[in-house]
């Protein structure tokens, strides 16, 4: 059966404080989740409290100035800045985000920063997502084509064609939805989750690929695809606005018109 | 509809099912209201007539088959266990398939007057 209880090694413990320096007079708290997987310790939660009169407005700068300024032990994964490279995801207050683009004055009260859920943890924010790379590589990402385009020149494509990529082409595998999507959390061995359903999605419906229905095969599986109940987490997480869901709900749809 | 691996089968059968019942418990609903009295002998009178056996009849073998359905999903989501999996699927699929015969064979009982 699903746990629901944690396990003994995994319950979190009150961690280190570090207090606002002298003068401060606009201070926010931090309350940062902790772990090493390395060291065999529970997790703990760290409290940190900063000046936001020295800091950049959003939470991935309040990180960097922590781990600059504070506690250089501080581990997380950041990269473009700027709601691209998806390196920065996190839970935020409860729920799945990109530190960069998630503003500090938008969250009320004490700032909760934890790892996403339900993924194993390396080190404090980094959480190891290798299993969420191999479900999108078993997709089959990459645009597979038998026939030769005329005069061996580029692919074209007509616009309406092109317009159905559109909401899916856009994922940057942050992990985002699939990390806050519960069923992915009970069966994420085996149901694909939303962010590599919408990255199959998103060759399904593209005119120049030739394996569509090689693709729809594929996925007519209980756990791959029929995981999904439609809770809509994914959809609402997604810091680039994406609706996975509905690309679920339309490779259901075009599963059974490929099946009657 | 093929249902080679189970998974669009599944999907299709239950929203199938789903949809139907939508019907189906309006009427059953106002009709079991409408009865004057919930004796046996009105319930045979109700069940004399042959609409009203075979949408009974349709009440019970499509909303048992929903409920098997449905159970065999948060079997299927809450049971990491391959093998105790198999066997909550395969328990709730004879229990369902029991109660539906027991339900087919009373409305029958009922409607014939036996």
């Amino acid at each position: 059966m699903a746990d629901f209880k944690l396990p003994a090694n995994s319950i979190v413990k009150t961690g280190k404080t570090f207090d606002a320096p002298e003068g401060a007079t606009r201070v926010k708290t931090f309350k940062i989740y902790r772990y090493d997987a390395s060291n065999g310790k529970n997790p703990s939660v760290d409290t940190y409290t900063i000046d936001l009169d020295k800091c950049g407005p959003m939470i991935l700068d309040a990180l960097i100035k922590i781990k600059s300024e504070i506690d250089p032990t501080l581990s997380f994964r950041r990269s473009c800045r700027e709601g691209i490279c998806g390196s920065c995801a996190m839970n935020i207050d409860g729920s799945n985000t990109l530190a960069c683009t998630m503003a500090i004055e938008d969250v009320s009260g004490d700032i909760k920063v934890y790892p996403l859920p339900h993924q194993p943890v390396v080190k404090d924010l980094v959480s190891d997502l290798d299993n969420f790379y191999k479900q999108y590589e078993a997709v089959q990402p990459w645009m597979q084509a038998d026939s030769i385009p005329a005069g061996g020149r580029e692919r074209l494509q007509t616009k309406e064609d092109r317009d159905l990529l559109d909401g899916s082409y856009e994922c940057i595998m942050c992990a985002c939805c699939s990390t806050s999507c519960p069923s992915y959390w009970w069966n994420s061995d085996e149901y694909l989750g939303p962010a590599a359903l919408l990255a199959a999605y998103r060759w399904i419906v593209d005119s120049r690929d030739d394996k569509t229905d090689e693709r729809l095969a594929a996925l007519d599986d209980p756990f791959k695809l029929y995981r999904c109940h439609t809770i809509m987490n994914c959809a609402t997480v997604c810091p680039k606005g994406l609706n996975p869901a509905q690309a679920i709900a339309d490779t259901k749809k075009m599963l059974v018109q490929r099946n009657l | 509809m093929s249902n080679k691996h189970g998974g669009t089968g599944h999907y299709w059968v239950q929203s199938l099912t789903a949809v139907a019942l939508v019907p189906l418990t309006i009427w059953f609903c106002f009709s079991i209201a409408s009865l004057p009295q919930m004796s046996h002998a009105n319930l045979s009178a109700w069940m004399n007539s042959p609409f009203n056996a075979a949408m009974m009849i349709l009440v019970i073998t499509v909303g048992l088959y929903h409920a098997k359905l449905g159970l065999q999903v948060i079997a299927e989501d809450y049971i990491s266990n391959r093998s105790t999996r198999v066997i909550t699927i395969a328990s709730v699929t004879m229990i369902c398939a029991l109660f539906a015969v027991i339900g087919v064979v009373s409305v029958l009982k009922l409607s014939f007057g036996a």
